[in-house]
């Protein structure tokens, strides 16, 4: 359904988003996974034809993003960021404002707007003015926004961001009962969030692609990795080289004094290795003195972050 | 065409939605109700002074022309006046949506650039239009109390409503560069200023240059209007600013999509 095929996106001279492939077949929920700048919110906007990409092509149902724009906009629903709400609307006119130019005519548009109010659960507003919603109906508005049209894909960028758990767990849910009908692409920094909602994961940072796997996979690819916490007595530059030279560490750092003149790190160690042992003989061998080492489980954040740097160092 | 009049319908809502259409509308015909009474008083002063002094000398009272002592200064003040308010009519067109992030819809749905563009400017000539028509209450007064000729009053807002469409072109073209609606205001009255002025500064300057000075002064143009005649070539000129302000603002649009600025 989406084709994206060695897309780059320059904005002066930062290179938003680099020679970035993927596929999205057909009633697919595909989560976008990536930390702030990224590039998420770009690949967005080139495929839904906001913008225009500096090199790489794009095609959504078969149309390319760029020579048949219009085409690929009808087929495609777009929350952005920031919900483009008019304030000085009602809900409901609003929803007939966008049926509009979308394409969607007469008696169905009437249908529409109904099906669509009913879906995000927002009848009850239908008559308020935009302005004076509370942040997760504006977001529910927005939702219904790209729904109206009852596009083929949805693009949906940071569909949770700035709502209660409550909400959050109905958006999710919400998107969930679309897979099937619709194609979906939404985009998050927060991995339970696409561990939740997505049947595939796209990780991606500085603008490149890092991984692509199904969440159960990409966990317990991740599982494995580890984070040592170890208190030293000992020179604090000297420590973090010496245990940076250590095989398998990926990042060292001090933390907080603990008593006199001892440190507490932080080691981050490569996927699925336990170094204690050899961190514990660096230690010793250097003579000084250690007071703590225990390993500290890794939650799903970290172990996003975890990838993300990794694949970083690898890359330099 | 259904696009084009989606836009327009939603901006034009949007207009009488706010207060802003009101205040303007209000103050433009406040301040063109008062010059039009001081006007017309001093017109009236002068037919009596004229028939008092027709009745001393045991003469026929003079036949003074309403047209040109009265009508016309009166449009040139509108003209002036809407130098005044039409910056503030389209200073929200995109500034306001950039702003908003609504643009981002806009710009990603089945409408054409044009089509919202045309749609917006459509929306700031009915507004204008709806000022315009609202103003023409006063000219029931002269028909009332006087003799006008029908065809320089018409002709008079002819000049008026294309004027004000040149303004209104490059107000929309200011609002396209900027999401801070004060400074699309700003530059609109600005670079429509400098347009007047040029006329001014043609007296200073040698005759060849100030020739064409003269010719891109908005104001040289509108005098002909005033006094009752239409002729082409100042139509021609009109509208030739407005092409040019729609044109700048298509090439604004499309450049901010590829500089990927909002
Ligand atoms: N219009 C623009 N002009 C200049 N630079 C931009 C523009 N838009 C994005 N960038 C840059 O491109 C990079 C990618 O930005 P993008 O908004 O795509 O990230 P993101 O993954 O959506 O981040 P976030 O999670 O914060 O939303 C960033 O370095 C950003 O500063
Ligand atoms: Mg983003």
């Amino acid at each position: 359904m989406i084709e994206v095929r060695h897309l780059s996106r320059n904005f002066g001279t930062v290179k938003a988003i680099e020679d970035v492939t993927f596929d999205v077949r057909k009633g697919e929920i595909v989560g976008f996974l990536g930390p702030n700048g990224a590039g998420k919110t770009t690949t967005m906007r080139i495929l839904t034809g906001y913008i225009p990409a500096t090199s790489g092509t794009a095609k959504v149902a078969g149309f390319d993003v760029q020579e048949q724009s219009l085409e690929v906009r009808k087929r495609i629903g777009y929350m952005p960021e920031n919900p483009p709400l008019y304030g000085d609307m009602t809900v409901e006119s609003y929803l007939h404002f966008v049926a509009k130019i979308k394409g969607v005519d007469g008696k169905l548009r009437k249908r529409n707007v109904e099906k669509v109010m009913e879906q995000v659960e927002i009848k009850d507003v239908r008559h308020r003015l935009i302005r004076t919603l509370s942040k997760g109906y504006k977001q529910r508005v927005g939702l219904a926004q790209a729904l109206v049209h009852d596009p083929e894909v949805l693009i949906l960028d940071e569909p949770t961001i700035g709502l209660d758990p409550k909400q959050i767990r109905e958006v999710r849910t919400l998107i969930k009962n679309l897979a099937g009908e619709h194609t979906v692409i939404l985009s998050t920094h927060i991995l339970p969030e696409v561990s939740m909602t997505c049947e595939r994961v796209i990780i991606i940072n500085k603008g490149r692609i890092v991984a692509e796997d199904t969440p159960d996979n990409l966990t317990a690819r991740l599982a494995g990795s580890q984070r040592v916490v170890m208190e030293v007595e000992g020179p604090v530059d000297s420590v973090i080289s010496a245990l940076r030279a250590v095989p398998g560490v990926m990042s060292v750092t001090a933390d907080r004094a603990g008593g006199d003149s001892r440190s507490v790190f932080t080691v981050e160690t490569s996927v699925g290795k336990d170094l204690r042992k050899e961190l514990a003989r660096t230690v010793v061998e250097k003579g000084w003195g250690l007071y703590e080492l225990r390993t500290v489980e890794m939650s799903l954040e970290d172990v996003f972050l975890h990838l993300v740097t990794q694949e970083e160092e690898v890359g330099n | 065409m259904r696009n084009f009049a989606a836009i327009l319908e939603r901006e034009v809502r949007s207009y009488f939605l706010s207060p802003l259409a009101y205040v303007v509308i209000f103050f433009f015909l406040a301040v063109s109700g008062i010059f039009f009474y001081l006007i017309l008083s001093n017109f009236v002063e002068i037919c009596i002074r004229a028939t008092m002094q027709a009745q001393m000398y045991q003469m026929m009272p003079p036949k003074l022309n309403v047209n040109m002592m009265a009508i016309r200064p009166m449009l040139h003040n509108m003209a002036l006046f809407a130098l005044f308010f039409l910056p503030l009519v389209t200073m929200k067109l995109y500034a306001e949506e950039k702003k908003s992030g609504t643009i981002e819809l806009l710009m990603t749905s089945p409408v054409t650039d044009g089509q919202v563009m045309l749609g917006k400017y459509t929306a700031s000539l009915v507004l204008y239009l709806v000022m315009l028509a609202l103003t023409f209450v006063y000219m029931i007064f002269i028909y009332a109390y006087g003799e006008p000729e029908t065809g320089p009053i018409l002709s008079g807002y002819l000049g008026l409503f294309l004027l004000g469409a040149a303004y209104l072109a490059f107000g929309l073209f200011f609002s396209s560069l900027t999401e801070n609606q004060i400074i699309a205001a700003a530059s609109t009255f600005a670079f429509i200023l400098v347009f007047w002025a040029i006329g001014w500064i043609s007296d200073f300057v040698s005759p060849r240059i100030g020739r064409v000075l003269a010719y891109f002064s908005l104001i040289e143009h509108f005098d002909d209007f005033a006094r009752g005649v239409i002729d082409t070539k100042h139509i021609v000129f009109y509208l030739s600013f407005v092409f040019f302000g729609l044109f700048l603002t298509y090439l604004s649009i499309q450049s901010a999509r590829w500089r990927g600025a909002k």
